[in-house]
């Protein structure tokens, strides 16, 4: 078992870098798209390791379903796909950027003293995040109700934004 | 060797400074929009590896993924709106060329 | 007598000016002719009440008053007091300004009558006598100093009564401008001996300072105190405002140079005598300056025409007289040829003798130039003549006065330059031939000024002989009161009771010294006559011998030329000036400037990273991101 899912990880892991890579490097825009879709996926089954069932499930809804075909229209919408997607002057920046963060974050991770508990969760997650959720006393409620309102608002906005004038 | 916390948050931390990178390097806007969205799919993936391993019987850290993700989904919507707006007035959606903002 | 009346005699014409300025010229504007009125009650009672005191000064032993004093203010440990002197010279001044005051408001009525700032004139007069007033009776060199600038600040007002002529704002603005020069210097030494000597009391600073300062000292804070005298009674340098100070209302002129102003600076000197008489150098310096100002300005009044002018380079001369026989006495008394407790009162006694005396005869000189005014309706003895017949009044009262300051014998004028001219003498001989010289000037410009204007035939072109007229009643009527007084002033007891010498009526004709004076003026006089009446000699030919001389005194020795394009303009304006313009101009513009353009260049250089590239800002954001996370690391 243990070591299934070390495999699983390594494996999904190797894809998830690769995919994002193929994302930001690649100069196709449309197949940037697609291995973003890839991506989600795979981080799916990311989901799938840690035992959140129900996210690995929204994840896939989401993602890989409504914002991979979104940002697929988008491409479409501004014809882009020809001049493809080359990369901007801050390369070389971005990069250096990208690195000593990298190196900051591993830095963290690697000399924090991690405080984890042995306890594994009961699956699967789905009541118990609902139960969190809408719990009286600790529940989201009144954050859930704002995201909604926020989904509403930014509904409205991309319809204002993209109408015709 | 097993698959411990650190495991996920260096995965986590990667995939972040790849989007990261592509934010800032990357022209098209429409590709540095995919590039946030890996860097909130790796915030997505601490907070679970932390609701796993740190908190396992709270699920605040799952209920936070999935505030992340209806936020996610409405800046995509509203971010692809402003991206097809700029596109149709100046007939590019190339970030350096984007600069209205400029001295 | 209670204490009260001294402060009354001052505060007086102060409710004067503050009826006419609050109550009267708001209100009663209709009615002008109440604010002379209400300025001869308050001046007349106050010469009632300077009479009283006077007596009172003369019954008292030592002729001095004790008055009480009150502390005004105390700051710390300093304590300043107001008080009042009354004493013999301070008692004599008031007589000298209420009586001269007085005589001139009354005049104004007739002179003034008709002028649209009537009530505005009579205000000014009411605070112009209360300053002088005020300066007279401080017993302390603060209070003197507050009066003295009241004193030129109404001079200034006066001057510039018609300020809508640009001539008499000018000359309102060169007399304060001037005098202030002076006024300087006389702060300085306020402040000096102040330092010296914590005290601003007069009869403290006679013992305090000469046994507190060091020689040197006392001799500059001396000069300091006569620079304010200079400024204030025109002695030369400072002595170029007194002539353009003519633009002012006629009565204004008579005031200035009799009672109030100039008189100022000839009894500041008088009150600091025990100071200056303490240093040989800062007694002789005023000795030097009053008997070169005495002849220099006699000089420029040989040549001028327009007759104001005339007179007041007549009074520099005689304020240079009053100088020196001041500085005389003085020089006697810090050469220990005289006893200091007689000199000190005898020195007085000598310079403010004159200073009474010519203030009668030099205010009538003064009202009857401005009755001749008001009949010919110029200044200019060119376009006179022939006047006696028409002004028998002015006439008379006019040649009094002119044989008083000529010092003829037995006028007033007479007895006092004497005493000068004695005292000269026996102290400074160079000085006293200079004196002797103005003597013979003196004689000459006035009786010039006498046969050029009443005698001959009338010569105005503006109207006819028939149109000239006496003056009315009430201005003739205080002329020939102050032509009495021109008579007989110099037969007042007024010396002995400074404490200087008492001459008899006849035993003044045995001195040698007398006689020689006397022919001098006879002979300016009869000069006079040989050229400007009976024209022996002819006017034009003598100016042309001394074309060079007559050139330098009616330029007035280019001094004003002097002061205007060299001092005020090459040094002051083209030097001083321009080098505030220059600091204003590059060093504090500079750095208000510099501040802005380096604002602005800095934000032409720092805009240049105002890309408008959204991921040049985001790559911004990160890098300082990590310089944050990489102190916490750092300064953990």
């Amino acid at each position: 078992m243990e070591m299934g899912i070390a495999i699983a990880f390594w494996v999904l892991a190797a894809v998830i870098i690769g995919a994002a890579l193929a994302v930001v490097l690649g100069r196709n825009i449309f197949r940037a798209a697609l291995f973003l879709v890839l991506c989600f996926f795979t981080i799916a089954g990311i989901f799938v390791i840690l035992s959140a069932d129900f996210l690995a499930g929204v994840q896939v809804l989401i993602y890989v379903g409504a914002i991979g075909v979104l940002i697929i229209f988008a491409i479409m919408l501004t014809r882009e796909t020809q001049r493809g997607s080359p990369s901007g002057r801050l390369r070389l920046p971005a990069l250096i950027a990208g690195l000593l963060f990298l190196a900051t974050m591993v830095f963290v991770i690697v000399s924090t003293d991690w405080q984890i508990v042995a306890e594994i969760p009961t699956e699967p997650t789905t009541s118990g995040i609902a139960q969190a959720l809408f719990s009286k006393e600790e529940g989201f409620v009144l954050p859930f109700e704002i995201a909604a309102a926020l989904l509403l608002a930014a509904i409205i906005g991309a319809i204002v934004l993209v109408r015709e004038k | 060797m097993a698959i411990a916390l650190e495991h996920f948050l260096i995965l986590s931390a990667i995939l972040f400074s790849i989007g990261l990178y592509g934010v800032l390097a990357k022209r098209n806007a429409v590709a540095i929009l995919m590039s946030i969205e890996l860097m909130l799919n790796a915030v997505n993936i601490a907070l679970v590896a932390f609701w796993r391993y740190v908190a396992p019987t709270l699920l605040t850290g799952q209920v936070f993924v999935i505030f992340i993700m209806v936020v996610a989904a409405a800046e995509v919507a509203v971010g692809l709106a402003i991206i097809i707006a700029i596109y149709r007035s100046r007939e590019t959606v190339d970030a350096e060329q984007i600069d209205l903002m400029k001295w | 007598m209670p204490p009260e009346v001294a402060l009354a005699i001052f505060l007086l014409p102060f409710l004067s000016f503050v009826v006419i300025a609050f109550v009267i010229r708001p209100f009663l504007n209709n009615r002008p002719q109440l604010s002379g009125y209400v300025t001869i009650a308050s001046i007349g009672i106050s010469l009632l009440l300077s009479l009283w005191v006077l007596v009172e000064v003369i019954k008292s032993p030592g002729h001095e008053l004790s008055m009480p004093d009150y502390q005004w203010l105390a700051i710390g440990d300093t304590a300043i007091h107001i008080g009042v002197t009354l004493d013999a010279l301070a008692a004599v001044m008031l007589i000298v300004v209420t009586s001269v005051s007085l005589l001139v408001q009354v005049y104004s009525q007739g002179y003034m009558r008709g002028d649209p700032g009537y009530p505005r004139y009579f205000a000014f007069m009411s605070l112009f006598t209360c300053s002088m007033l005020g300066l007279v009776l401080a017993d302390n060199l603060l209070f003197l100093y507050l009066f003295w600038e009241g004193v030129g600040l109404c001079s200034y007002l006066l001057i510039g009564f018609w300020f809508h002529k640009p001539e008499a704002a000018r000359a309102a603005t060169k007399a304060f401008v001037v005098t202030r020069l002076g006024d300087f210097g006389f702060l300085a030494a306020i402040l000096f001996l102040y330092a010296k000597t914590g005290t601003f009391d007069i009869a403290e600073l006679y013992v305090l300072a000469p046994a507190l300062l060091s020689a040197t000292a006392l001799t500059w804070a001396a000069i300091g105190v006569f620079s304010g005298a200079v400024g204030k009674s025109a002695q030369f340098p400072l002595h170029t405002w007194l002539p353009d100070a003519m633009e002012g209302p006629t009565p204004v002129s008579a005031l200035i140079h009799a009672a109030t102003m100039v008189a100022a600076g000839v009894y500041l000197v008088a009150r600091m005598f025990p100071v200056f008489a303490s240093s040989t150098e800062a007694i002789t310096t005023v000795a030097i300056i009053g008997g070169f100002t005495a002849i220099f300005a006699a000089s420029m009044g040989l040549v001028m025409n327009d007759i104001k002018r005339v007179l007041a380079y007549s009074t520099i001369s005689q304020l240079g007289y009053m100088m020196l026989g001041l500085g005389a006495v003085g020089v006697a008394v810090a050469g220990g040829v005289l006893e200091p407790e007689h000199g000190l009162m005898l020195g007085v006694a000598v310079g403010i003798f004159h200073l009474f005396n010519h203030a009668f005869f030099k205010a009538l000189l003064f009202l009857g130039a401005g009755s001749v005014n008001h009949a010919t309706g110029t200044f200019d003895m060119r376009e006179m003549g022939g006047l006696r017949k028409a002004m028998p009044w002015t006439y008379l009262t006019f040649l009094i006065a002119s044989l008083s300051i000529a010092g003829i014998w037995p006028l007033s004028g007479f007895w006092s330059k004497e005493g000068i001219l004695a005292h000269a003498w026996e102290s400074t001989p160079i000085l006293f031939y200079l004196a002797m010289i103005t003597v013979f000037m003196t004689a000459f410009y006035m009786f010039r000024v006498v046969f050029l204007t009443f005698g001959g035939e009338y010569r105005g072109q503006s109207e006819g002989s028939h149109g000239l007229h006496e003056s009315p009643l009430v201005m003739i009527a205080p002329m020939v009161l102050l032509a009495i007084l021109s008579v007989v002033s110099g037969w007042l007891p007024i010396s002995e009771l400074l404490g200087g010498e008492s001459h008899s009526f006849f035993g003044a004709l045995a001195s040698p010294l007398a006689w020689a004076s006397l022919i001098l003026a006879g002979l300016g006089i009869l000069l006079a006559y040989a050229i400007y009446s009976k024209k022996w000699l002819s006017a034009e030919s003598l100016r042309q011998r001394f074309a060079p001389l007559y050139t330098l005194f009616s330029r007035k020795y280019w001094l004003d030329e002097l002061y205007e394009s060299v001092f005020v303009v090459r040094i002051l304006i083209d030097g001083l000036f321009a080098a505030f313009h220059w600091f204003d101009d590059r060093v504090v513009d500079g750095v208000v400037n510099g501040v802005a353009g380096g604002t602005v260049a800095a934000g032409r250089g720092i805009r240049r990273a105002q890309t408008g590239q959204l991921q040049a800002y985001g790559l911004a954001i990160f890098i300082g991101i990590l310089v944050i996370v990489a102190c916490l690391f750092i300064f953990d």
